[in-house]
């Protein structure tokens, strides 16, 4: 392997501006690496090598021109989760419903991304419509976790988290509506953060839930994750729900977190998160990391969120319900697969006999759930009280940020379980979002962050981290610092352990 | 095809049954872009040139609520003396048809901007009916279908469908009226003069074209009976596709007939949607409604509540404009006209038409001569309302210009408004491509007189012996020669001075 992709984006971005190496070369070494272990890995659904290289040789002109980079990511190479639309690729969102489909126009993110000089390597696989928390319901297969191949890489992005993980990438993006960015990220030993909702343009991510879809950096480092959320962040005309305030200054927070100092910043355990169904390698780490943040300076408090265990309850209300509209459009008249249309059938056959043949089982569940709680004399039972458990869960976490600047926990419950585990039981596989499924609710920002590799089974654990809403200076502070402490007394990143692979030529 | 529907004489249903009536309106704003996106929504685009990612419910497309169609809203709700919420949201209306990109319609729901307002309406002998309104609320509108094949121009049993985007997302304003009850016989002239008057308002408020032949305007009416001692409504049908003035009053009266008939011998009423044919005035059954549709209304979670500040409102309130009824008043007086002469040109629709003609600078005699005679007869023959024309105010008083300042003779002038009506352009283009300028050339004037003088040697003969009438002859043969383009006083006067010569 290429040392060039083992490198942090921080690191790539300065050797490239100090003409040390190109951005040609280094995404030609992502673009072998990917060729090498993306066989075993399956990371990617598309691989965009000429335009990836393009792009790099745009940033090389405008080194050699001597012009100002664009980004301090300027050249940096980035694998994209294949929710999110960008030209001259195809976009599927993992599923058969799409397949072949090529977006007209590109996300905001995407725009942003090419603006600041940073190099598309491909579209990378997820649970189908990202509904899933393994990558297992994606209609291409599924993706194998490169700390151990028979396991999962999370979900729904779990393309991305691989990818990051097998040195394919050393940026990604993820999208999170109930964790999809930050289990992903616990499990593979990577960094994974979902911004304050509104925080970062919809605009071109396929909608899953609107009411909770949020785009983030995902990346090996705190630091790297944190130059990738000031490139894509900010205010979007064109998406309605987007906040007109400026992108938090998270690059200049990791600077001061880095120092180590955490004195006078007052850390949240949230009580509920511990009990049953937490593997006791993860309460270790857990434990671990509290003790470590302790030992930073900060004064650690325990705060009560009573309402918290409804949140899956509600969340498996509100989401289902509005995928169920958003995926009405999938219905065979202007893109996408169609299905039976034998110049006999109906409109309404053909959309039917497509649906049924282009959305998996996982899909399809969803759309009924949401169908069932939307429907008149069911819907004040349903949807109407998810939504007053929301309320509830913001409350709580207001009550909880009187006592604390953030909140942290596990950010799963287990460590990345078996290939095929619980792909015949919804609800284990819902479980592993219990502890991400709250901050998704209320809107606010949260990341995970590698703490150690569990005692049990030796596979990686996160660190959940949670903020107020726009305050996801205080969180990175806090991931920064702790970063550093966990690196300092582990000898090196966490990520510098996960096994070699086995190259495919 | 069912059979032809029993109708009950009209008298008779007034004596046993007393109608209710529920008119439902949408409005497609003149905004410069749609609903939710940047696309434009002018009218008779190429199929599918004016729709983009948005309108076309792409996958990851987000919408934007376009202000001015809020403002323009909430002016509508001011005119119509509404409320305006001072905190609403959008919804979504699930529901699939392939003219609907996304398969929900983003309307609004339990949350619409304007409610509980009212609009008087003065029927044509001067009686005024108060017309309360329920609600007026924002959507977009659905693209258009063209099911080709089959027997029924729908989607049932065509052999294919064409589907054209341009209309989808063009913001529309849905204004619901009230129970509209205690009419009895005058219940389809009171549906025809609400729809009548809200045009004029929309008009005036300078939002729509407000065009039912195009669609901009569009007319549901629902209808029930109740028998005279009942104390609860009946059973209600929804009529669609009511795309004249006049379809609305025939539509509303077919119902009150086609129910009694069913009600009187011992039937019931079935809630569905029926269809308006114009060409029979029958409506005829549609979609039954038995067990309605369930649209999985919820809160649209892509957009944020629209929360119109106290102050925005008041501001929008300056912007409206004279009444029509307040404004025809004042035109009365300023006309001298009679209540008679007043109405007259009210139920032909023409004093609006009439006073915009004068703005854009004709006289008051003359835009009243050209609106109740040639365009009126046009209108009528044609089977359209007077608005409906495709000759705006702006554009005959241009004509009427012309004729001012010699440019065209009134017939001319006739001939340069029936080309603008066949689409030839603006009145300059027609006068310029038919050439109807008045020939003042005066040497071949002239020419044409000598000719013709020359060619009729007993009328000249005539003329010359001091039978002046004897000139009409030669005049009309010079009017033939120049194809009508001269000035037939200018040519009376020449034959006198040449057969004297
Ligand atoms: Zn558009």
């Amino acid at each position: 392997m290429s040392e060039l992709t083992r490198l942090t984006a921080a690191e790539l971005a300065a050797k490239i501006q100090a003409k040390e190496v190109s951005a040609v070369e280094v995404a030609q070494a992502h673009l072998d690496r990917i060729a090498d272990v993306d066989p075993a890995v399956h990371a990617f659904l598309h691989v965009s090598a000429e335009s990836a290289l393009a792009q790099a040789r745009a940033v090389d002109e405008d080194v050699a021109a001597g012009n100002q980079p664009a980004s301090p990511l300027a050249g940096v190479p980035l694998a994209l989760k294949d929710v999110v639309t960008m030209q001259g690729a195809p976009t599927t969102c993992g599923s058969k419903m799409l397949e072949g489909w090529h977006p007209p126009y590109d996300a905001t993110i995407t725009t942003k991304m090419l603006e600041a000089g940073i190099v598309i390597l491909g579209k990378t696989n997820m649970d189908e419509f990202a509904m899933g928390s393994s990558t297992e319901n994606s209609a291409y297969g599924p993706t194998r976790n490169p700390w151990d191949l028979d396991r999962i890489p999370g979900g729904s992005g779990g393309g991305s988290s691989a990818a990051l993980a097998a040195f394919e990438a050393p940026l990604a993006i993820g999208t999170d509506t109930g964790g999809s960015i930050r289990q992903p990220g616990a499990v593979t030993g990577t960094v994974g953060v979902k911004p304050t909702y509104g925080g970062v343009s919809r605009y071109g991510l396929v909608a899953f839930s609107s009411s909770l879809d949020q785009a983030g950096p995902c990346a090996r480092t705190v630091m790297d994750a944190a130059l990738l959320h000031e490139v894509i962040g900010g205010h979007d005309p064109l998406d309605a729900t987007s906040i007109d305030e400026p992108v938090p200054a998270v690059v200049q927070a990791v600077r001061e977190g880095s120092i180590g100092d955490l004195r006078g910043l007052k850390i949240g355990v949230v009580k509920e998160f511990s009990g049953d169904g937490y593997e006791p390698g993860v309460m270790v780490s857990f434990n671990e990391a509290v003790e470590r943040l302790r030992s930073l300076g900060a004064e650690i408090v325990e705060v009560s969120c009573p309402h918290f265990k409804y949140a899956l309850s509600a969340y498996y209300l509100i989401a289902p319900s509005e995928c169920s509209s958003n995926l009405a459009r999938f219905d065979a008249m202007r893109y996408g697969i169609r299905v039976g249309d034998n110049g006999e059938r109906s409109a309404e056959e053909v959309m039917s006999l497509t649906r049924d043949a282009g959305f998996g089982p996982e899909v399809k569940r969803r759309i009924m759930i949401g169908t069932y709680a939307l429907s008149s004399g069911y819907y004040d039972a349903y949807y109407g009280s998810a939504q007053k458990v929301r309320t509830l869960i913001k409350r709580d976490f207001e009550a909880a940020y009187e006592k604390a600047d953030v909140l942290v926990s596990p950010t799963t419950p287990t460590t990345a379980f078996p290939l095929g585990e619980r792909t015949d039981n919804p609800m284990a596989m819902y479980l592993a979002d219990l502890c991400t499924i709250p901050a998704s609710l209320a809107g606010h920002p949260a990341m995970s962050v590698p703490s150690r590799l569990s005692g049990v089974d030796g596979l990686p654990v996160g660190l959940q981290i949670m903020a107020p809403a726009l305050q996801e200076t205080r969180m990175y502070r806090v991931a920064a610092a702790y970063e550093v402490a966990r690196n300092e007394a582990d000898g090196g990143p966490l990520i510098n352990r996960v096994p070699e692979l086995e190259v495919a030529r | 095809m069912t059979a032809a529907a029993e109708l009950m004489d009209y008298d008779e249903v007034i004596s046993k049954f007393d109608p209710v009536l529920g008119l439902e309106v949408h409005v497609e704003l003149s905004t410069a872009t749609k609903m939710f996106c940047g696309c434009p929504v002018t009218f008779g685009g190429e199929p599918n040139t004016q729709v983009c990612p948005t309108c076309l419910g792409l996958p990851g497309a987000l919408p934007v609520v376009n202000a001015n169609a809020v403002a323009s809203a909430i002016r509508i709700g001011l005119a119509l003396n509404c409320e305006i919420a001072e905190w609403c949201r959008f919804a979504r209306k699930n529901y699939f048809y392939p003219d609907m990109p996304k398969n929900f319609q983003t309307s609004q729901y339990d949350e619409p901007i304007a409610f509980n307002g009212w609009l008087d309406v003065e029927l044509e002998d001067g009686t005024v009916v108060r017309v309360d309104i329920e609600r007026a609320h924002m959507e977009e509108d659905t693209g258009k279908s063209l099911h080709v094949g089959g027997a029924t121009g729908r989607i049932h049993g065509a052999e294919h469908s064409l589907l054209d985007y341009n209309r989808a997302g063009v913001p529309l304003i849905e204004i619901v009226t009230k129970p509209i009850t205690g009419t009895g016989a005058r219940a389809p002239e009171v549906a025809r003069a609400y729809v009548t008057a809200l045009r004029d308002l929309l008009r005036a408020l300078d939002v729509s074209d407000v065009r039912m032949d195009q669609g901009s305007l569009r007319c549901d009416a629902n209808v029930s009976l109740m028998a005279k001692d009942a104390s609860e409504f009946g059973t209600r049908t929804e009529t669609k596709n009511v795309n004249s003035l006049r379809s609305v009053e025939r539509a509303v009266r077919f119902e009150m007939t086609r129910q009694a008939a069913v009600l009187q011998a011992g039937g019931r009423i079935v809630q569905e949607t029926r269809h308006f044919d114009e060409s029979t005035g029958s409506t005829s059954s549609g979609r039954a409604k038995e067990t309605s549709e369930d649209y999985r209304y919820f809160p649209e979670p892509d957009l944020v509540p629209i929360a119109p500040s106290r102050e925005w409102v008041e501001e929008l309130r300056q912007t409206l404009p004279e009444m029509p009824s307040v404004r025809r008043k004042r035109i009365q007086a300023e006309w001298n006209l009679t209540d008679l002469e007043l109405r007259d040109l009210l139920n032909v629709g023409a004093v609006d038409l009439i006073a915009a003609t004068v703005d854009a600078g004709a006289s008051p005699g003359e835009a009243r001569a050209w609106w109740v005679s040639q365009l009126a007869q046009e209108a009528n023959s044609r089977g359209v309302e007077l608005a409906d024309l495709p000759i705006t105010p702006k554009q005959v008083a241009e004509v009427i210009k012309m004729v001012a300042s010699g440019q065209l003779t009134n017939k001319l002038a006739r001939s340069a408004v029936e080309g603008v009506l066949a689409g030839e352009g603006e009145p300059a283009e027609v006068v310029e491509k038919r050439n109807l300028k008045v020939v003042s050339d005066e040497s071949a004037l002239t020419a044409a007189v000598d000719e013709a003088l020359a060619a009729q040697p007993d009328v000249l003969e005539k003329i010359r012996s001091g039978k002046v009438a004897a000139a009409g002859a030669i005049v009309g043969a010079v009017m033939k020669a120049t194809k009508g383009q001269a000035d037939a006083k200018r040519v009376r006067e020449l034959i006198l001075e040449r057969a004297n010569a």
